[in-house]
């Protein structure tokens, strides 16, 4: 009995080959079906997100499976296994195991450290085990990987800092105003990553947003997504005593803003901060502001550079959580172990209770007249001997953690012949 | 009967030490539970900086402000009551961390400087002395108080500004609440300040027989109630805040010390306590 893993990530595979092995969710349950018969697995799970494709299960048979899983893929999504055999990966036992607990702490994701592939793989779970695809062993790996994924985001600082630049430019405006509430924001120019960071900044609570775009139509559209107020944009500089935060991302070749301005604005608002946000490349804000009291301007660079960072020091974590994850790892094998001589156990104490069963049953057959109380003076005898002989070989097994095929547990079943009973 | 006061008191010293050492670990160290040791330990410290001071008056007979080291114990004392008051109002526990060196200077100079009691000229009797030093030390703690705030402020700004977010940047509170903070204390300090004054004036038309004799601490105390004055007027009319204000604060805190210390030291005058 092996745990397996089998896939294609980020790392190994480009996208137009992660397109073509992806699994519909709706079309989970029968596709695990068709895994598990197809690769002979006893319990089987898939995971399919836009950086992976993972077929993870509990073989019986290692020789074959890799290819067996191979074909499964080919066959379901109909193509040439040669496209894209050469691209995957093979993990069992072990190796299996730690991988299944680095995809769930997203040591193995893209960016290391979010916390979306969580979430992705508590759903694939969902679906495998509602479709009855999962059982003991596989109910407990996928609770363990939650367990160290938890783990790993409160004992480590993988994913304390912001990784993109308009989480970053959040960060900052908290480090600024404490805190978001009724906060106001100025979008100039309507760019993607404008749009984006404005999101982020309504869902921390902002109260307003002001859109201005050299087409005002535009800049409707945008408010009007926000349930924001657009202003033309021969205006938008007397509105800037308004807001806290600025973001900026036009075409525009010169500085749209300056130092003169806002020492106006702030003059008028009292000397209240502003925070300005320039992702406009070249620069829509002139630099110089900065130097002025209350006003805080980042542009993109120095976003980038605080991402930068961010993603280094979330390395430095990842191998801290390295090792909780070789912890983890450990213990399920134990647990694994102890699993693997739950049947041998189990059969010792059948075989010895048949013995005596027959036994009795001819003997008793040649003293007919005992009495009730006489038998079962007999039978407690025939148990006790039997639970007594058995009592050190169950020590001995029970306290021996190799798998299934380790040494005690295959020399007692060869020594009490309990494969030749498994086969009948 | 001195060692129980110098236990004490060292007692007090070693906890603000401890705190002090646990926050900046804090600052600079990825340990998670630095910062509440750093505010039990605070918190214990005070606990015992008070008992040396109850038994201090309990010795003197009097409120133990008598010379130069128990002023500045009582100083630190009220200081310590000042941040814990504050932040439980406004939680800033590694405010803590910043006051702490002045409260470990002011401790130790108390614990190794000798422990005479030093007798009270007979002048100084009075209900009113003991309210005017209460109240002005008090007003003083709380602008102490502010200072730490506004060096906070002025780091955090400069960490803001110079683009350095990193490391203890995600450390130290934001510069919204830090101001907000500063402004707190100035509200609780200056009024505090203003009743000192206004009491030792009362007091000395008593003692000397006229309100205000222009000595050397009467000065210096004026030219502090002016700067906070002009601070609090400022930031309730011309909307001063932030960098200016927490400048500002840490002039007037310098000014506070000048009138508590330099003025004993370098200038002579009625305040003084040995004549």
């Amino acid at each position: 009995m092996h745990i397996v893993s089998l896939g294609l990530n980020h790392q190994t595979a480009p996208v137009e080959t992660r397109e073509r092995l992806a699994f519909k969710s709706e079309a989970l349950p029968a596709a695990l079906q068709q895994l598990k018969e197809e690769a002979g697995l006893s319990e089987g799970l898939i995971l399919s997100t836009c950086n992976r494709v993972e077929l993870c299960g509990i073989s019986h048979d290692l020789d074959q499976c890799r290819d067996k899983l191979i074909n499964f893929l080919a066959n379901y999504h109909q193509i040439p296994s040669e496209t894209f055999a050469d691209k995957l990966y093979f993990h069992t036992d072990s190796d299996a195991i730690r991988h299944g607990f680095r995809v769930a702490s997203s040591l193995d994701s893209m960016v290391v450290g979010e916390p979306q592939i969580l979430g992705q793989l508590k759903d694939a779970f969902f679906i495998a085990s509602e479709s009855s695809s999962t059982g003991l062993i596989l109910n407990r790996f996928m609770h363990r990987s939650f367990f160290i994924a938890k783990e790993v985001r409160t004992r480590t600082k993988i994913a304390s800092c912001a990784v993109s630049v308009s989480f970053a430019a959040v960060e900052l405006a908290k480090k600024i105003f404490g805190d978001l509430n009724g906060m106001k924001v100025m979008l100039i120019g309507a760019g993607e990553m404008c749009e984006l960071a404005a999101r982020h900044f309504v869902s921390q609570g902002v109260e307003q947003v002001l859109v201005t775009n050299r087409t005002f139509g535009r800049a409707q559209e945008l408010a009007g997504e926000f349930s924001g107020i657009a202003i033309p944009f021969e205006k938008f500089r007397q509105e800037l005593d308004q807001v806290d935060i600025v973001l900026s991302s036009t075409g525009s070749p010169d500085y749209l803003i300056g130092p003169a301005e806002l020492a106006q604005a702030l003059k008028k608002r009292r000397n209240r901060p502003i925070f300005l946000i320039d992702i406009a490349v070249p620069r829509d804000i002139d630099p110089k502001v900065n130097d002025l009291d209350n006003i805080y301007l980042y542009d993109v660079d120095d976003l980038q550079e605080v991402v930068t960072e961010n993603l280094d020091q979330r390395q430095q974590e990842a191998q801290r959580a390295e090792v909780l994850v070789d912890l983890e790892v450990v213990k399920f094998e134990q647990w694994l172990a102890s699993l693997a001589v739950t049947p041998t156990i189990k059969e010792l104490r059948e075989q010895i209770k048949e013995i005596s069963e027959q036994e009795l049953k001819k003997t008793l057959a040649g003293f007919p007249d005992l009495s009730s109380k006489e038998r079962r003076r007999l039978e407690a005898m025939v148990n006790a001997i039997g639970n007594k002989f058995l009592h050190h070989p169950l020590n001995y097994l029970k306290s021996q953690d190799g798998s299934g095929e380790s040494l005690p547990a295959t020399t007692i079943r060869k020594i009490f012949h309990l494969t030749e009973n498994e086969s009948k | 009967m001195d060692i129980i006061y110098t236990s004490l008191l060292g007692a007090a010293l070693t906890l603000y030490t401890l705190s002090m050492v646990t926050g900046f670990v804090h600052l600079f160290r990825p340990w998670p539970k630095a910062l509440a040791w750093s505010k039990y330990s605070i918190q214990a410290g005070f606990a015992f900086h008070l008992l040396a001071f109850l038994f201090r008056c309990g010795q003197t007979q009097t409120l133990a402000v008598t010379n130069m080291p128990e002023s500045f114990s009582f100083f630190a004392l009220l200081l310590t009551m000042a941040f814990l008051l504050v932040n439980r109002k406004k939680p800033m526990p590694i405010l803590g961390t910043f006051i702490s060196p002045l409260l470990i200077i002011f401790t130790l100079w108390a614990v190794v400087t000798s422990h005479t009691i030093t007798p009270q000229p007979p002048i100084l009797k009075s209900f009113w002395l003991p309210l005017h030093v209460l109240l002005s030390f008090a007003g003083n703690a709380f602008l102490a108080l502010g200072c730490g705030v506004a060096v906070i402020y002025l780091l955090q700004e400069h960490l803001i500004k110079k683009k350095k977010i990193k490391g203890i940047f995600r450390k130290l509170p934001a510069l919204q609440r830090l101001d907000e903070l500063n402004y707190l204390c100035l509200r609780l300090g200056f009024p505090l300040l203003t009743l000192g004054i206004i009491s030792g004036s009362v007091w000395a038309s008593y003692a000397w027989g006229s309100h205000w004799s222009w000595d050397p601490k009467e000065t210096w105390s004026l030219i502090t109630w002016l700067l906070f004055a002009a601070l609090l007027h400022g930031r309730m009319n011309s909307g001063w805040r932030g960098r200016k204000a927490s400048l500002l604060t840490i002039i007037g805190f310098a000014a506070i010390m000048f009138t508590f210390l330099g003025v004993n030291l370098l200038l002579s005058g009625l305040h003084s306590y040995v004549h």
